[in-house]
């Protein structure tokens, strides 16, 4: 192992259930406002994953909210988050899944559960 | 004894701090330094020490004049010397590891930048430059560097092209956001001089 591995190692959160790319997912994350703290859920799709297994690693959820597409992006290791809970697997066959942007409604969704 | 240290510049990386905000980080393999010549004003003018980073590699075929130099120190032939002002009592053959400093600690790095190579006035001097297009025909180029025959010379210090980087520079108030005693590391938070690989010279600000 390298120097770089061994520093990261130390930083890095191995405590988060795996997710794929294509899964329905609830991110619980931290908000402070203040110096209060509470958790905020984000659900949707994740939609692509970057930064493998290095230390800034982050993937994105895309939801549609009030009929607008949102995606969050999120860092992988960070902190703020208090855990990903997977709600739906899909099999999909693509590593990125920005088509989904140009896509509405029935045509925007993913085939559940094949896995 | 000495309020700084040697080390080697080994890469970049993130880590989140308490709040909860994503951190770049510089680690650096910082000592453990030993003092191989305790400089004294009597003796050689000025008061330093003079420390020696430990590496794993030893210095390659020693002249016997270099390891002379080693022999009050009782250290191997180390290949990187480096001075630093003398902070308290110490003598020769003392190390000093990372546990100097602590996190939350500001410091000072020192270390030789990046090579840019020949490089134009643009990105050496900050020159503006000209249009690139509407048939502008003054791109780059540096223009005017004085007068025709008063002074018929070009005055000392003209801006021009050339070699640009490799030059020493120095970080100010970078920091620390953890010391590693057991790797013998350092975690600056920003960015620090040179290639990995680079010495560095790391005191406290």
């Amino acid at each position: 192992m390298n120097t770089m591995q061994l520093v990261e190692e130390k930083y890095m959160r191995k405590d988060l259930d795996p997710f794929a790319v294509g899964d329905t997912v609830k991110v619980h994350v931290l908000i402070k406002e203040g110096d209060k703290e509470r958790v905020q859920i984000f659900q949707g799709d994740i939609i692509a994953k970057r930064g493998g297994a290095g230390m800034n690693a982050s993937f994105t959820v895309r939801k549609i909210s009030f009929g607008v597409g949102v995606e969050r992006v999120f860092p992988l290791h960070s902190r703020s988050i208090k855990k990903i809970e997977v709600v739906r697997k899909t099999s999909v066959r693509r590593a990125k899944l920005y088509y989904l942007r140009s896509l509405k409604g029935k045509a925007a969704r993913l085939r559940g559960d094949q896995r | 004894m000495v309020d700084g240290l040697i080390g080697r510049k080994v890469g970049m990386t993130q880590a989140f701090d308490a709040v909860g905000n994503a951190v770049p980080l510089t680690v650096i393999k910082a000592g453990p330094c030993t003092v191989i010549q305790r400089k004294t004003k009597a003796k050689d003018g000025y008061d330093a020490f003079q420390m020696g980073l430990v590496e794993d590699k030893p210095a390659r075929k020693p002249s016997k004049a270099q390891q002379g130099h080693f022999v009050k120190s009782g250290s191997p032939v180390l290949r990187i010397l480096r001075e630093f002002p003398v902070k308290g009592e110490g003598k020769e053959g003392d190390q000093i590891f990372v546990d100097i400093f602590e996190a939350g600690q500001k410091v000072h790095i020192t270390g030789v930048g990046k090579g840019k190579g020949f490089q134009g006035v643009v990105k050496r001097h900050h020159f503006k430059g000209g249009g690139g297009a509407h048939g502008s025909m003054f791109h780059r180029a540096p223009g005017s560097i004085g007068a025709s025959s008063y002074p018929s010379r070009v005055i000392l210090g003209m801006r021009m092209g050339g070699r640009m980087g490799s030059d020493t520079v120095t970080v100010r108030n970078l920091r620390v956001f953890e010391a590693d005693r057991t790797n013998n590391l350092l975690m600056v938070e920003g960015a620090v001089p040179g290639a990995n690989g680079t010495v560095v010279v790391i005191v406290k600000a």
